[in-house]
């Protein structure tokens, strides 16, 4: 078995007096696309949080690559929830944004990103600005983004909630195309289990706050599993089953839950 | 939009006309009224003169009123310019530092408590009847305004874009470069829109508490000389001047953030 690129061991977070994690363990294999579901609330974008540096754990250890992850290390490119565009930026200078931190001059930073624009769907859409753009498509430029800071692992926070049902399926079907041929290491968080079932390799399972992880799941489907008529099916009895536990009565302490 | 323009200019202007016409009616019928009573009330022209004595008298005294309108612009829009740098500057002080903030901001809330009618006088004589005064009297009244568009402004990034940045590893100066200060840009425009409608009268008010040559210092001279109709004409020219700035500032807003134009314009 190979080596885990990412774990977290046993972090215990709090807010104030309110416990937000505890004893979070978890890990993610390089390559892997592993994804984090829990109910609303329960403290997934606070993992995220704890990993960008936003915020510090009580206790627990966070190790990258098998070494302890030090505060100034930043393996990991994030795509908040909603996408985040700079709407006085035009959607080449969007994607740049992250290059530029780092301190590359723009127009270098242009170059890099231009011969991404096709392939993410953008063709023609980079002197645009973000409102101009439908939600499927703000949705690649945030992801483009994201990717172009050529980090380790990419935190996608619930990328495709604010779209409507059919854009959120026909993203869904184009990241799995994407995550194949680039295979890119993913956490995504969510709380739409078809969406966990149908993209991850494995699930951790969050429980209501304070979070742990409840359970984890391997979903070995063939991919892509979009086109697969058989697949679905067998995603079908994965989701009922995850959903088994979402809704028994051990998670419904706190409030009604949010699949 | 603008492909639209070019293409049926004509139409555009029709359009315009078009919108602008409830109010070039409501206008007129106010002046016709105004005319109306000055021709049939027999009221002395000393004491009401009616629009078009005012006009008439504009144009008669309109090298005058050119002499008078210079120094008048020129304190507004050097006081105004004086007020956006310190207050840009001022913000950025109070956006990095909640001390100065907490320090400053009593300070700032106490100068627009100053009534003009008092301070005024008292700024002349203390900087004389030069231009000074009248840019120091400017920058007073339209400071807060647009501090506090600023500062709004900054507060209202979103707060995902500073985590966006913050993952990145943007330092704090950068997150206010990248992302707090262009948040402003639609804020500091409101705020432009706002003082610089009082700039105008500011810069007169200084004026009418001595000047040599100004807008205010002839409508005063105007008014002891028994010509009510020269102050009306000069307060035309103060509101001309007012519209012209105002609407100076959409197009400097049209080109400097052609975004925020285009998103109130989206039609798609």
């Amino acid at each position: 078995m190979t080596q885990a690129l990412l774990s977290l061991d046993r972090i215990s977070l709090s807010y104030g007096d309110i416990d937000v994690l505890r004893d979070v363990s978890l890990d993610v294999m390089p390559g892997e696309f592993v994804s984090i579901l829990g109910p609303s609330g329960a403290g997934k974008s606070t993992i995220f949080k704890l990993l960008t540096g936003a915020v510090a754990a009580r206790s627990g250890e966070i190790r990258f690559a098998g070494r302890p992850l030090a505060s100034d290390d930043k393996p990991f490119a994030f795509m908040p929830q909603r996408d985040a565009l700079m709407p006085w930026r035009r959607i080449i200078d969007n994607t740049t944004l992250g290059l530029e931190v780092q301190g590359m001059s723009r127009k270098q930073a242009r170059k890099q990103v231009e011969p991404l624009f096709e392939e993410f769907g953008l063709g023609g859409f980079e002197q645009h600005y973000p409102h101009a753009l439908s939600g499927g498509m703000r949705q690649r430029a945030a992801l483009l983004r994201t990717v172009v800071q050529d980090r380790p692992v990419l935190l996608l926070d619930e990328p495709f909630g604010a779209l409507d049902a059919l854009t959120r399926n026909q993203m869904q079907i184009w990241l799995e195309a994407m995550w194949l041929k680039h295979r890119w290491t993913i956490i995504l968080i969510t709380h739409d289990v078809r969406e966990a079932v149908m993209l991850s390799d494995r699930i951790h399972l969050l429980s209501p706050r304070p979070a742990r992880v409840e359970q984890t799941i391997a979903v070995p489907l063939l991919r892509p599993r979009f086109s697969h008529p058989t697949v679905r099916t067998e995603a079908a009895v994965i989701e009922t089953s995850i959903l088994g536990s979402l809704l028994s009565p051990d998670n419904q302490e706190q409030e009604g839950p949010t699949p | 939009m603008s492909s639209n323009a070019s293409r049926m200019p004509g139409r555009m202007i029709f359009n315009h006309i078009w919108r602008a016409l409830p109010a070039l009616i409501a206008a007129g019928s106010l002046l016709l009224a105004w005319e109306i009573y000055c021709r049939f009330s027999g009221i002395s022209e000393t004491t009401l003169p009616a629009p078009s004595q005012v006009l008439l008298q504009a144009w008669l005294n309109r090298e005058a009123l050119w002499v008078n309108t210079v120094p008048t612009l020129r304190a507004t829009l050097l006081g105004f310019s004086l007020s956006l740098v310190l207050a840009f500057l001022l913000s950025v002080l109070i956006d990095f530092s909640t001390l100065m903030r907490r320090a400053l901001f009593p300070i700032f809330i106490a100068s627009q408590t100053l009534p003009l009618v008092a301070i005024a006088p008292l700024v002349v004589l203390w900087f004389g009847f030069g231009l000074l005064p009248k840019i120091l009297l400017v920058a007073l009244v339209t400071f807060f305004p647009m501090l506090v568009a600023l500062a709004e402004g900054y507060a209202s990034t979103e707060e995902e874009i500073e985590e966006l940045l913050a993952s990145m590893g943007a330092s704090r100066w950068k997150r206010f470069w990248l992302a707090r200060l262009p948040s402003a840009v639609a804020y500091f425009f409101a705020g432009l829109r706002i003082s610089i409608t009082y700039a105008v009268v500011a810069a007169i008010f200084a004026e009418y508490a001595g000047a040599a040559k100004g807008l205010g210092i002839y409508m005063l001279n105007a008014k002891n000389n028994f010509r009510p109709d020269l102050v009306l004409a000069a307060v035309l020219i103060s509101s001309l001047l007012t519209m012209v700035l105002f609407s100076a500032t959409w197009a400097v807003q049209r080109l400097a953030a052609p975004w925020i134009e285009s998103k109130s314009g989206r039609s798609r």
